[in-house]
């Protein structure tokens, strides 16, 4: 991080930048691989719904951190879901006012964000207890987190799929007179598991703490 | 009735919420490690998304859609509520599975104990609130959505069970250390819904 330093204080850098590869929620947590992959057969999908799911994690995680000395221990998940559902009734009502064709391709995946594990687990288990301005950036590393993943995931699979890349031809495809023979699996279910397999592995390589105990 | 089998036969095999959505799927890498957790969660997920679907979809037809309140007075016929959906989708499932486990707990002891700790998980389960936003999106009946619900949930359990069984044999195989736990789940469910991918054009 070139910008940052100096401004942040160690606690909140670490809140931003630890999430990206270090304790990537996707890879590491499990958190929010349910959205992560159906919207990831085009790169506008993937990065729509990763700002998406970066605000709606940022903003959950302030407003949760603001109120979090008011919140009963008892109705906390209540009252974290309404914050959340709230914040994604806001975003479905943007992406629909503002990119509609996106949205349609969204389809459920937006109102999913509700149930996404990582809005849901950052806000109980950072936001719930620590200062606004860190938690909001936690929530903003954690957005990013998954964006990275969620981003490489669709380059690949739209680049290999059908040789574009933001709907732009970049791989000639052999049906349109050109050399690249497209690749179907990488536009189905089972290549994205692949992927994400694929994903883990090289990270945990290059990681080896994050290897599971067997 | 055909119409019902053939779709209920498709939210289980071919649209699998797992396997072709990857709806549920932090629960379903989060317990599928055992048989018997997994069919715990399984039949916990079912009855859930039987319930909450066809709740949902009476909700959203007669609230929330628009024109639903037109019963009301006439002045009410344009209003359009559907913004509110996900909001009130949300909060059915969180009431829904707190009133199951209550209705377990003082009725049927024994479920209740086998499948107590996955209810509260249920509630943010993406697969629950999946069928509901599915149920919207492609304006399925009261029938309709019972159907659905059911199947989506036999067709989530059938993916965590399976999966759940193939985990505990690989116990015995020696995988890369870097790949070990989810990286290998992650290719045994590629793997899976290749094979599920066999089922798809069946029509009934």
């Amino acid at each position: 991080m070139s910008a940052t330093p100096g401004i942040l204080t160690k606690q909140q850098r670490e809140a931003l930048v630890d999430p990206l590869i270090n304790n990537n929620p996707i890879a590491l947590q499990i958190l929010g691989i349910c959205s992560a992959l159906a919207v990831t057969t085009k790169m506008e999908t993937a990065v729509v719904m990763s700002i998406g799911l970066t605000v709606v994690t940022a903003f959950s995680n302030l407003v949760i951190s603001l109120m979090r000395n008011y919140i009963p221990a008892s109705i906390r998940i209540v009252v974290q879901l309404t914050v959340i559902a709230s914040l994604v009734i806001v975003t479905d009502q943007v992406l629909k006012a503002f990119v509609f064709d996106v949205s349609k391709q969204l389809s459920v995946f937006v109102g999913l964000i509700i149930t996404n594990c990582i809005v849901m687990g950052r806000a109980e288990a950072y936001a719930m207890a620590n200062p606004p301005a860190a938690s909001f950036l936690d929530g903003i590393g954690n957005g990013l987190g998954y964006s990275l993943v969620l981003i490489s995931v669709a380059f690949i699979r739209e680049l290999f799929g059908s040789g574009k890349l933001f709907g732009v031809s970049i791989l000639p495809l052999t049906t349109e007179g050109g050399w690249y023979t497209s690749n179907g699996l990488m536009l189905l279910a089972p290549g994205a598991f692949f992927l994400i397999g694929t994903f883990i592995w090289a990270l945990r390589t290059w990681k080896p703490e994050q290897i599971e105990a067997e | 009735m055909e119409a019902y089998l053939s779709l209920f036969t498709k939210a289980i095999f071919i649209e699998n919420m797992a396997l072709s959505f990857f709806l549920g799927m932090c629960s379903f890498m989060a317990v599928s490690k055992k048989v018997e957790t997994a069919i715990g969660l399984g039949v916990a997920v079912t009855f859930v998304l039987a319930i909450t679907t066809p709740l949902n979809q009476a909700i959203a037809s007669l609230l929330l859609k628009e024109g639903a309140l037109g019963w009301i007075h006439p002045s009410f016929a344009t209003v359009d509520l559907s913004f509110l959906n996900f909001l009130i989708f949300i909060g059915t499932i969180a009431a829904a599975t707190q009133i199951v486990e209550m209705a377990l707990d003082r009725y049927v002891p024994a479920l209740y104990t086998a499948l107590g700790v996955f209810l509260p998980l249920i509630a943010v389960n993406c697969a629950i609130l999946g069928a509901s936003l599915f149920m919207v999106e492609r304006d399925y009946t009261f029938a309709e959505s019972t159907v659905f619900g059911v199947g989506s949930g036999i067709g989530w359990a059938l993916a965590v069970i399976a999966m759940a069984a193939i985990r505990e044999k690989m116990r015995y195989s020696n995988v890369p250390p870097a790949l070990r736990g989810l990286g290998i789940a992650f290719y045994l469910t590629g793997l899976m819904a290749i094979g599920f991918m066999a089922f798809a054009g069946i029509q009934l």
